[in-house]
């Protein structure tokens, strides 16, 4: 039973893209696409929250689509990491928790970092893949 | 999509596995944006006039729907973002969550939208959606005096709607 993650996306608060990676899916999009993927997302994230029959909506937590599943956590910053998974995939809300620690760690205690703009920082690379890899392994191994 | 997967007409209702105070609203769009219906159950918090809403949640729909078929990773060739997508083409999404509502959607192959809007713990509401769309089909389109395209303002579907929504919610 196999349980992939097909792309990680991480978006500041303002709603522009500071991170893409692509996991191996046919549907690899190119900078421009991502760029606009993310912020249809941020927009869709801040709709749904008004349109909430209830008051204190943070958003869209999980995305059931036929093909795919997207789970997004948002920090209390505003920054958005979401990932786009086979339907079904289980422990997503809790690997986005862990790339939120990732992102603290490696991202934003980097002082040649500046805040908002796109991430280029190799450790925050290869811890994350790392992190994803695991799961993977961790899947496939069951 | 399987929309046609059942083999039955009119099947009936699926067993609820909710317990109470599940549903909150529901809407019904067609294919060109004109509300059908819109039912609520238990009073919801409404902070737009009753217009706006439904002009917010169409265009929500729509945008999520441009936005599945573009990130879907298993098909590698896809039209542009907001390229109109005819029903059942491309990947379409069936639900989301936030953590005060769960969202069920589905869109019958003539481009009418059910949309569910209930508590966050509901499980799938597919079946559900299923049976009201053939509750509309018997007794909306099959009634003679409906114009399609207009508010639904059927007496009997509005009852066995309510009915049907207390039975699960």
């Amino acid at each position: 039973m196999a349980a992939a993650i097909y792309s990680l996306y991480i978006i500041n608060k303002s709603g522009g893209l500071i991170y893409y990676k692509d996991y191996g899916s046919a549907g690899r999009m190119d900078t421009n696409d991502s760029l606009r993927v993310a912020s249809l997302w941020h927009s869709m994230h801040a709709i749904s929250q008004q349109l909430s029959p209830v008051s204190g909506c943070s958003g869209i937590e999980l995305l059931q689509a036929d093909t795919f599943d997207l789970h997004c956590y948002q920090s209390l910053t505003g920054t958005k990491f979401f990932v786009v998974c086979e339907p079904g995939t289980l422990h997503m809300e809790s690997l986005l928790k862990y790339i939120y620690e990732l992102y603290t760690d490696y991202v934003l205690k980097n002082p040649f970092y500046e805040m908002e703009m796109p991430i280029r920082c190799e450790l925050f690379d290869i811890n994350l893949t790392q992190a994803v890899q695991k799961d993977r392994v961790a899947f496939l191994g069951r | 999509m399987q929309f046609f997967g059942g083999s039955e007409i009119s099947p009936s209702p699926p067993v609820p596995t909710a317990s109470g105070n599940n549903g909150h609203m529901i809407y019904m769009f067609n294919r060109n944006g004109v509300c059908l219906l819109y039912r609520e159950w238990n009073p919801p918090l409404r902070t737009l006039n009753a217009q706006q809403d439904h002009k917010l949640m169409f265009g929500l729909l729509f945008s999520l729907k441009s936005l599945t078929v573009k990130m879907d990773p298993t098909s590698a060739e896809k039209g542009n973002l907001g390229v109109p997508q005819l029903p059942g083409q491309g990947c379409s999404f069936h639900s989301f969550r936030t953590n005060t509502y769960k969202l069920s959607f589905m869109e019958s192959p003539s481009g009418i939208k059910i949309i569910l809007v209930t508590h966050p713990r509901t499980g799938d509401l597919w079946d559900s959606l299923k049976y009201i769309y053939n509750l509309y089909v018997e007794y909306v389109v099959k009634n003679p005096l409906y114009t399609p395209g207009s508010p639904i303002r059927c007496q009997l579907f509005n009852t066995t709607l309510d009915q049907y929504m207390r039975g699960i919610a």
